[in-house]
C-alpha cells in the first residue's frame, strides 16, 4: 500500500484487508463437525466468498478507535443543531440503564418476574402526563415521527367512534417535515396553513381551512422560529368549536417545562422526544423514544398493551377493544424509558423548570449577541433556540451552507440550515441549557469573525472546512449519482 | 430580479404555464430554481393522469428541501418531461425551456385567464414572494 502521508486506520477497514488474517482464534471443536455446505441448498449457495474484509483483532480496535476519534458528537463538542436539543446525557443515566435487572431482562418475562420494569414505566408514563398536563401517555412509539403517527391514529380512531368522517389534517407551512409524513401515513390529507410575517400561524388562514372535515391541527409550541405562539390558547378553542382536535408536536418542549403545559394550554395530544428534552441518547448513541400523551377521551384508544395497576402489581394490559393496535416489538425502546426516568428522578420538579429557563436564556444570549451581524428571522425575545438569516451575507456571496461549513473549521458543529423552510437562508441555533457562557461565547465569536469573513475574504468561506477529514462534499453530485456501496479497487 | 417571461402566466406557487394551442404547458419558474438550489430528482406523474388546480401534481427534490409541484389549472396529463428523470439539472439550466414538466388539456379554459400575469408575479415576487 503506499506511503500517502494518512494515518492507515483512516482508511475503509476493507482496504485494510489482508487475505488470510483474521480476529479469532477457536479451539477444536469437541461436537462431530458437519459440513456447513450439506445443510445448504446447491441454489443458495454463493459461487464466490463474501468479500469480507480479512483483518486482525487490533486492526479492528485501532481501525473503529480512529473513526470514533473522527466523530463529532455532544461528548466532544458544543452541537447547536436546531430543533435537535443537543443537550449533554448525564452518565448516571447510563448506571441505571446499566443495572442488571433491566438491562438483562428479557421482555417476555413473566409480568410477576418484571414488576421493577413495569413500575418504572408506570411511573414515566404518570411523570411525563404531569410535566405535558395529559391524562395518560403511552411510552410504546420509537421515536418522536411514530409518536405523531400514533396521535394521529388516535385522533382517527376517536372520529370514527363517533361516527364522524373527517378527511383532513392543517399543518403550519412553518412544521417539521414529520408532521405531514406522519399524518399521510394515517391516510389524512394535509392541507397547508400559512404563516404570518412574523411567523405566527395566520389566524385567517386557519379559520377559512378549518371545514366540518377537518380532523385535526396539528402545531409545533413553541414554533419552528423558537417563538411561543401567543394565540395558542385562542386556536385551541376555535379547532375544538369546529370538532378538530389539537395535537402538540412536543420536539420543542424543552422550553416549556414546568413553564407551562400543552394540556393547560388546550391540546388534546402531543407526543413527547425523550432524546431531546428527556436526555437519553441522540442518533447513533442509541435508539430514540417518542412516547405519547392524550387527554381522557382519547384514552380509550391508546396503543396496546398499556401497562396498568392492579391493587399491589404491574400488569401489561391488553384488554382495550378501541386500542389502536400495537406499534412497536415489545413495549417500546425500554432502556430510554430507564434513562428519561433517571434524569427526571435526578433534576426534580424544580430542576426541569430551570432548565427550560437556562435553555431560553442561553438562547436568547446568542440571539443578542448576533444580531448585530445576522439578520433575525422573527422578533425577540425567542424561547430555546432562534433563527438567524443569512439573507445579508447572501449578498455578499456567502450563504447559509457556506457559513455552516466554516464554523467545522472554526471547532463548532454547524446550526441546522435552511430549515424552517419559511425562512430565507436560514440558520436555526439551539444552544441548550447545558452549554456555559464561556461556550456560548466562544461559538459567537467564531459566528461574527465569519460575518466579517464575508465581507472581507468571502472566497476562504467558500473553501470551508478545510480541517475536517473530508473537504467540501458535493451534495449535488452525491444525490444525483449516488455511489452506496464499496466496489475495492478497480 | 428574476427572469420572468412576459408571454407566461404563474402561480403564488412559483409555477409557471404557457399555452399551445389548446393545451398548456407547466414548469417551475427562475426564482423558484433559485431558492431550491441543485434540483437532484423530480417526481411527475403519468400521461393520463389527472392534476386539480393548485393541488400537489408532483414533486421536486434540491440539495436543500423537498417540495410539492402545483397544478396551474385543473386537467389532464399529456406530456410528462421523461429527460427530467435522469437529468434533473436542466429545471436549473433551463426553468422555461427544456426543464419544462408537464403538458396538459385544461378542463377549462377559463383558469388561464385566473393565473397571475407575468408583471403581477413580478409584483408577488417583490413583494417577498409567499
Amino acid at each position: 500500500m503506499p506511503y500517502d502521508n494518512q494515518p492507515a486506520y483512516d482508511r475503509l477497514v476493507f482496504e485494510l484487508s489482508s487475505p488470510g488474517r483474521m480476529a479469532f482464534s477457536l479451539p477444536e471443536s469437541d461436537v462431530p463437525v458437519e459440513p456447513a455446505l450439506a445443510a445448504v441448498p446447491e441454489k443458495y449457495r454463493r459461487r464466490q466468498p463474501a468479500a469480507l474484509p480479512e483483518v486482525s483483532e487490533l486492526d479492528v480496535v485501532r481501525h473503529y478507535s480512529r473513526l470514533s476519534q473522527m466523530n463529532y458528537g455532544i461528548d466532544t463538542h458544543f452541537y447547536p443543531l436546531g430543533s435537535c436539543t443537543m443537550k449533554y446525557n448525564p452518565r448516571i443515566n447510563e448506571d441505571a440503564a446499566r443495572l442488571a435487572g433491566f438491562a438483562r431482562l428479557h421482555p417476555l418475562a413473566a409480568e410477576a418476574l418484571s414488576q421493577g420494569a413495569l413500575q418504572l414505566m408506570h411511573e414515566l408514563a404518570g411523570m411525563l402526563a404531569e410535566i405535558a398536563g395529559m391524562d395518560a401517555v403511552s411510552l410504546q412509539p420509537a421515536a418522536g415521527a411514530q409518536g405523531e403517527l400514533a396521535g394521529v391514529l388516535m385522533i382517527r380512531a376517536y372520529h370514527e367512534a363517533r361516527g364522524e368522517k373527517r378527511t383532513k389534517v392543517l399543518i403550519p407551512d412553518s412544521a417539521h417535515g414529520t408532521n405531514p409524513a406522519s399524518t399521510a401515513l394515517a391516510g389524512y390529507e394535509v392541507i397547508e396553513v400559512k404563516s404570518d410575517a412574523e411567523g405566527q400561524v395566520d389566524l385567517g388562514d386557519l379559520e377559512r381551512h378549518l371545514a366540518a372535515d377537518v380532523a385535526a391541527f396539528m402545531i409545533t409550541v413553541p414554533n419552528t422560529l423558537g417563538n411561543f405562539e401567543p394565540r395558542v390558547t385562542e386556536i385551541a378553542e376555535l379547532c375544538h368549536a369546529r370538532g378538530a382536535q389539537v395535537y402538540m408536536d412536543g420536539a420543542n418542549l424543552n422550553a416549556i417545562l414546568g413553564l407551562t403545559r400543552p394540556g393547560d394550554l388546550g391540546f388534546d395530544v402531543c407526543h413527547f422526544n425523550l432524546h431531546k428534552t428527556f436526555t437519553t441518547p441522540h442518533g447513533g448513541g442509541g435508539p430514540g423514544a417518542g412516547p405519547v400523551g392524550v387527554k381522557a377521551h382519547l384514552e380509550p384508544f391508546l396503543p396496546v398493551p398499556v401497562v396498568a395497576r392492579r391493587e399491589q402489581t404491574y400488569v401489561l394490559d391488553w384488554k382495550r377493544p378501541q386500542s389502536i393496535g400495537k406499534l412497536q416489538a415489545f413495549w417500546g425502546n425500554f432502556g430510554m424509558h430507564v434513562r428519561a426516568y433517571t434524569y427526571i428522578r435526578t433534576m426534580g420538579a424544580d430542576g426541569l423548570r430551570a432548565v427550560s429557563e437556562n435553555a431560553v436564556l442561553n438562547a436568547n444570549y446568542v440571539m443578542k449577541r448576533l444580531e448585530q451581524h445576522y439578520d433575525v428571522a422573527a422578533p425577540g425575545p425567542c424561547m430555546h433556540e432562534c433563527v438567524l438569516s443569512a439573507r445579508k451575507q447572501k449578498k455578499l456571496g456567502v450563504t447559509a451552507m457556506d457559513i455552516a461549513k466554516r464554523l467545522l473549521d472554526l471547532g463548532f458543529y454547524a446550526p441546522s440550515t435552511y430549515f424552517p423552510l419559511i425562512v430565507e437562508e436560514a440558520l436555526m441555533i439551539e444552544p441548550t441549557e447545558t452549554e456555559s457562557k464561556e461556550t456560548l461565547d466562544a461559538f459567537c465569536e467564531a459566528m461574527i469573525r465569519i460575518a466579517r469573513e464575508a465581507e472581507t475574504a468571502p472566497e476562504a468561506i467558500h473553501q470551508a472546512p478545510v480541517t475536517t477529514p473530508v473537504r467540501r462534499l458535493d451534495q449535488t453530485r452525491a444525490a444525483r449519482e449516488p455511489n452506496l456501496r464499496w466496489r475495492g479497487q478497480r | 430580479m428574476s427572469n420572468v417571461p412576459g408571454d407566461l402566466k404563474y402561480t403564488r406557487d412559483h409555477e409557471w404555464a404557457r399555452q399551445e394551442g389548446g393545451r398548456m404547458r407547466v414548469g417551475i419558474t427562475a426564482y423558484a430554481q433559485e431558492q431550491l438550489g441543485d434540483v437532484v430528482f423530480v417526481e411527475l406523474p403519468k400521461v393520463g393522469a389527472r392534476v386539480t388546480a393548485k393541488q400537489a401534481f408532483g414533486v421536486v427534490e434540491s440539495v436543500k428541501a423537498v417540495s410539492d409541484l402545483f397544478a396551474p389549472v385543473t386537467g389532464e396529463v399529456v406530456e410528462a418531461n421523461a429527460d427530467l428523470a435522469h437529468k434533473p439539472e436542466i429545471v436549473n439550466q433551463d426553468p422555461y425551456g427544456k426543464g419544462w414538466m408537464i403538458v396538459v388539456t385544461p378542463a377549462d379554459a377559463k383558469q388561464w385567464e385566473q393565473l397571475l400575469s407575468a408583471a403581477q408575479y413580478e409584483e408577488f415576487l417583490a413583494q417577498g414572494g409567499h
